[in-house]
């Protein structure tokens, strides 16, 4: 395995000391699982899981204009948003095709911070910095010097409250009232060894959860600090977990569900586009000009037994016609069957139509089922 | 790693252990199990069936991708151990034990098996 290329984030040493075995994620060494995946996984839906997310991107947009330079260079009006709230967005071509699935957070009436994925990073900074320009705003991107730690589980928040409340926790700003009061998609401020911390209750497992920014200085201290105040409730988790979690929770993954040839409205996203509630904006011409007629479109499939369809499997109809192909695909851990996320010929996407799965020359029934395929509580 | 002396190795990270009467048993190692990572499902050949050296005889699919499963020697299927297919996981925690996958009749072992200290060193390569 090529280590010498790959970035590292700044809790590598810590994955080391936990015998994390690593992949190449994004050009990044990261860890893909310490121990099992499948306990991993379950560790999050009954208790909690503790991931490094630093390989995501974060970019800050600061100015008077911050939130109409976010309305034009991204797809949703993130110009209503409320401070302290946090948003599902696009950043679109001019075609309306997808560049990047993103959160913001807004954080002052003059103050985005949009997340990006690993993948899409920079090339995010690029367009969202080039989209910006004629409007009074300064786009930083933090990127390299940002930690991202993710608590998940029905367990994080009282994890987050016994961090609080630990003798010198190092936690600033931040009192137990916040963290339980705050709504999903919310974020809150304070500060970590009297630096800043972002704390939102987001996350990408379809369980209650936090996600904690911090800079990169801070970050095995947070990690350390969270290990302790979570203890046995709280077990490290690399990214093979995270893909089965946000699968089940029926979550997109950029480069299989979203792309720059698929239009919003095909992954079932047309929501996240507000064509009718601002102006214009980059790739508004795009999807106004765009007909999705007959586009192959989102749907989940599952089936019995325990072997799973996976990405590029041929998805057929009844009688035999290749109608599609699957995006992803697992053995659910929670549901113990097989899912999947396929896209398909809309004229067979109806919840309840049996088609099949090619999955390495054999026939694999499956159904249409709408999504997510787990929902917690 | 645990491994026990008395095995053969194949290269494709399968042991071979020789029961008295020309009956070998066949599983997967240690090492093949943590680069699998967590086993789902085990698609083993059926009693009766031939099996050849070097030649694929089923899949191993763990929770992130299948492998095929390559036969390390010629023979007959015998047995096929059902504890493993309703329990795939047992090839994780006991990949030399009661993971073990499927007996055969042989004739001849193939040249090419590794001993002990050689597929170590194979593993450590």
């Amino acid at each position: 395995m090529v280590d010498q290329d790959l970035r590292s984030t700044a809790l590598e040493a810590v994955h080391e000391s936990l015998g994390a075995t690593f992949t190449d994620f994004a050009g990044w060494r990261m860890p893909v699982r310490y121990d099992s995946d499948l306990a991993e996984h379950r560790a999050v839906r009954e208790s909690a899981g503790l991931f490094d997310l630093s390989h995501m991107g974060e970019i800050h947009l600061r100015g008077p204009q911050a939130a109409e330079a976010l309305d034009h260079a991204l797809s949703g009006k993130l110009s209503a948003m409320s401070v302290g709230r946090a948003k599902y967005s696009l950043l679109l071509t001019e075609q309306g095709g997808v560049i990047d699935d993103l959160i913001v957070y807004r954080l002052a009436e003059d103050h985005f911070l949009v997340v990006a994925n690993a993948s899409n990073a920079e090339v995010d900074a690029r367009e969202i910095t080039a989209r910006a320009a004629g409007f009074d705003v300064e786009v930083d991107d933090a990127s390299a010097r940002t930690a991202l730690l993710a608590v998940q589980g029905p367990a994080s928040e009282q994890i987050l409250l016994d961090l609080l409340s630990a003798a010198d926790s190092g936690v600033a700003g931040l009192g137990d009232e916040d963290i339980t009061s705050m709504k999903y998609y919310r974020v809150a401020e304070g500060t970590y060894r009297g630096a800043p911390l972002l704390v939102a209750r987001t996350g990408y497992t379809g369980e209650d959860g936090f996600e904690l920014y911090v800079g990169d200085e801070h970050a095995e201290e947070l990690w350390a600090a969270l290990t302790a105040a979570g203890a046995e409730r709280l077990v490290p988790c690399g990214l093979a977990c995270r893909d089965t979690l946000r699968l089940e929770a029926g979550m997109p993954l950029y480069g299989h569900e979203l792309g720059r040839d698929l239009l919003p409205a095909q992954a079932g996203m047309a929501r996240v586009v507000a064509l009718s509630s601002k102006g214009d904006f980059v790739g508004r011409a795009g999807i106004e000009a765009a007909s999705t007629e007959g586009l192959p479109v989102l749907v989940g499939l599952v089936a019995e037994g325990r072997r799973a369809a996976r990405a590029g499997s041929a998805v057929r109809d009844g009688e035999g016609r290749e109608i599609g192909a699957v995006t992803s695909g697992a053995l659910s851990p929670t549901l113990g069957h097989p899912i999947a996320m396929a896209y398909i010929d809309p004229s067979a996407s109806e919840a309840g139509t049996e088609l099949v799965v090619d999955v390495r020359g054999k026939d694999l029934p499956v159904r249409v089922v709408e999504m997510p395929f787990y929902r917690r509580g | 790693m645990e491994m026990s002396a008395d095995l053969l190795y194949s290269k494709d990270h399968e042991w071979v252990r020789v029961e008295s009467d020309g009956v070998a048993v066949i599983g997967v190692t240690d090492f093949a199990a943590e680069q699998l990572g967590d086993v789902v499902y085990v698609d083993l050949p059926e009693v009766d069936d031939a099996i050849t050296s070097g030649t694929e005889m089923g899949e191993i699919e763990s929770t992130k991708s299948v492998s095929d499963l390559f036969s390390p020697i010629d023979g007959t299927v015998t047995e096929v151990n059902q504890a493993v297919v309703d329990a795939p996981e047992l090839v994780n925690s006991s990949p030399f034990e009661e993971g073990w996958l499927l007996k055969a009749s042989f004739e001849a072992l193939p040249e090419g098996l590794l001993s002990a200290e050689e597929y170590k060193a194979l593993t450590q390569s």
